[in-house]
């Protein structure tokens, strides 16, 4: 069931850090998911109509530059405008605490921050993303 | 005794007294021994002695590149830093030269490290964030404004755009009445190490490595204390490499660097004196210390037999360390104190030249003054209380560490050859082959901590709730309209005819063979930015394009 949910992990901005976005990437191969990775500097516009192409059922945002409040809930905008109200977006990266309800409110399911396991990033998508 | 005769016994008190876990690794993940003795480092007579180890300051440099290392100067104590606009920078700066510290060493925002001008509809959200906004001359004249750049060496971590930074510097320093050849400091320069691990590229190899040959060349002749490189491993292991692929990596860059100057015309003994090095420094202290030795030992053999280098400062790996990025946690922040403080051991004991030490709220913003007061502290209190800058290379004959030395350079060498099997760096990145080893290790890496193989204290064991992060630093979100409305400012007050005629002929010279640095200065000089300088060079060299692995 679970091999026909596909996940988009991308890479927003300029940030180059990429060990996360691949790790978390690999785990949720690993974990049966079907991944697709954008690579580097992608625009909001860009990673939604990457989204709409692959039909994803989650994205997955990965920054560490520090621009999260301003590039997640961008992309999160594009997303809407591609018509894609129900894909699940989820992000982590180098975010101070404080800013996480924030993006929550602008509608990131969830908000993965250094430490946290890969288990719990495979289980957020077992629980919260639904094969269509 | 004999070796074999202590095994047996050690192995009948294991049937009785288990150890504590049934494999010991370092941190890299290779297996350690219970006991090294003479047996484990080969032969030791005096001939070997002089091969393999020798004397500070002399071939093969495993000691140590000075004759007196600390007992002479202390390292260079240098802390990354910029963010915001070119004031605040100048003022933290200024606030670190105060407190004590030796060295400058500049952080760029992402648009100025790719080449975009703040107001480039790629950079929302990016200006001024992981290091200060610099889009003309202008940010450079504030940035250093009342530093004596004649007296304090700089170190800027930029690659793709280096040649336009370093004419900004340049042009400023002559503004101030400073003649060029007194500049000292560092760019990185290092692209092949963006295509690997940092991703601050912007166009394809061949342009790239021309680049960094035109200003091997124009330092040679026109500022010759400047360290035109700094060949990085450190993003490399950042991104999950092992020790031994991090030094096995970084020399097999440093060889395609080599390589393309001679291509290019020069002689090695005019450039390579001022390549440097730039390492990273782990939790595993002795690991750590072994690598750094590893790796000055395999440079200067490099040097000597396959590049035929005479000077002995062509032989010398120089290096800048800084201390684990990727080992901070955001569990309980206080503890990355103790970690860098074993960090900035593993890079003294291992010789380096300057260091950063990492700051203890690293893992979730850029730090602020307290803690970056903490760090240097840290280098501070290892130079002059632990006692371990009073003698040269002080792990030296220890059997483990000159095992783990041996072990790490064969590990490395192997991996140098390989590269060279494939065709060197540049096809091994094409390949994917690089990215593919160091993705597997940082794998294997995060698996480890998951399985409770590898403890990581405050993450996996040691846990406990927290209540409050302390305070963090923010970069005013006001910066970017602030930084683009200075940019408009420069941009009305410049002559642009002047401006074009300067890019026309950057064009011009990118289009043939001539060297690129003095048309890039002529440019700055008069204001044109790095968008319009990195612009015309897009045009005509166009974008290296990812090769996605995972």
């Amino acid at each position: 069931m679970s091999a026909k949910i596909r996940v988009l992990i991308a890479k927003p901005g300029l940030d180059g850090h990429d060990r996360g976005a691949k790790v978390v990437a690999r785990a949720l191969r690993d974990a049966g998911y079907e991944v697709i990775y954008t690579g580097l500097r992608r625009t909001p516009q860009e990673i939604a109509r990457m989204a709409l192409e692959e039909d994803v059922d989650a994205v997955g945002l990965s920054l560490l530059s520090g621009a999260h409040n301003e590039l997640f809930p961008a992309v999160i905008e594009e997303l809407k405008k591609a018509g894609l109200k129900d894909v699940v977006v989820f992000g982590g990266g180098v975010i101070p605490e404080e800013d996480i309800p924030g993006l929550k409110k602008s509608g990131l399911g969830a908000v993965f921050t250094p430490g946290t396991p890969l288990k719990t990033v495979v289980d957020f998508i077992a629980n919260n993303v639904k094969p269509r | 005794m004999n070796k074999s005769e202590w095994l047996d016994k050690y192995k009948k008190t294991l049937e009785k007294f288990p150890e504590r876990k049934k494999e010991f690794l370092t941190g890299s993940a290779e297996p350690v021994n219970a006991l090294y003795t003479p047996e484990d480092i080969g032969d030791h007579s005096n001939a070997k002695y002089d091969e393999k180890i020798g004397f500070p300051g002399e071939y093969p440099y495993t000691r140590g590149v000075q004759r007196t290392m600390y007992r002479g100067k202390f390292w260079t104590m240098r802390q990354y830093a910029g963010f915001g606009d070119a004031e605040e920078s100048n003022q933290r700066y200024r606030y670190l030269l105060n407190s004590g510290q030796t060295g400058l060493s500049v952080a760029f925002d992402l648009p100025t490290q790719i080449g975009y001008d703040s107001d480039h509809t790629m950079c929302r959200g990016e200006v001024g964030k992981v290091g200060v906004a610099i889009d003309s001359l202008k940010d450079m004249e504030i940035l250093f404004k009342d530093i004596p750049v004649d007296k304090v060496s700089t170190s800027m971590t930029i690659n793709a755009p280096a040649a336009v930074l370093l004419a900004m510097y340049i042009v400023n320093a002559e503004k101030q009445g400073i003649n060029r050849k007194d500049l000292t400091g560092t760019i990185q320069n290092d692209i092949l190490k963006e295509y690997i691990a940092r991703g601050t590229y912007i166009y394809p190899p061949t342009p790239s490595m021309r680049l960094i040959t035109d200003i091997f060349e124009f330092c040679s002749k026109e500022v010759p204390k400047w360290n035109t490189i700094s060949i990085s491993g450190y993003h490399i292991r950042e991104a999950g490499s092992s020790a031994a692929q991090e030094v096995g990596f970084t020399l097999a860059d440093g060889v395609a660097y080599v390589d393309a100057a001679l291509k290019a015309g020069l002689s090695v003994d005019d450039f390579a004196p001022r390549l440097s090095f730039f390492f990273n420094a782990h939790n595993d202290l002795l690991e750590e210390v072994a690598k750094f030795r590893a790796a000055r030992r395999i440079w200067a053999h490099i040097m000597k037999t396959r590049f035929n280098a005479k000077d002995p400062k062509s032989l010398m790996l120089r290096f800048h360390t800084q201390t684990g990025g990727c080992t901070l946690t955001a569990q309980q922040p206080d503890n990355n104190i103790v970690r860098v403080a074993v960090q900035t051991l593993a890079a003294v004991m291992g010789g380096t030249q300057s260091l950063h030490t990492n700051s203890r709220d690293e893992a979730m913003a850029l730090p602020t003054e307290q803690s970056v007061t903490i760090a240097l502290r840290t280098q501070q209190i290892i130079a002059e209380e632990s006692g371990v800058t009073n003698t040269i290379d002080p792990l030296a004959g220890s059997y483990y560490v000159e095992a783990l030395t041996d072990k790490i350079e064969s590990m490395a060498l192997a991996y140098i050859q390989k590269i060279d099997d494939m065709g060197g760096v540049t096809k091994a990145i094409e390949s994917g082959y690089i990215q593919k080893e160091i993705q597997d290790s940082s794998y294997k890496y995060q698996i480890s901590i998951e399985t409770k193989d590898r403890i990581v204290v405050g993450v996996n064991k040691y846990t406990m709730e927290e209540k409050t992060k302390g305070e963090l630093l923010r970069v005013n979100p006001a910066v970017e309209k602030k930084q683009i409305e200075k940019l408009k400012n420069v941009k009305a007050s410049r002559s642009s005819k002047d401006v074009e005629m300067r890019l026309a002929e950057i064009k011009k010279v990118a289009q043939g063979t001539g060297n690129l640095m003095p048309p890039i200065i002529e440019a700055v000089r008069d204001y044109a930015t790095i968008g319009e300088v990195c612009g015309v060079l897009r045009e005509v060299f166009g974008e290296y394009k990812e090769r996605i692995v995972i």
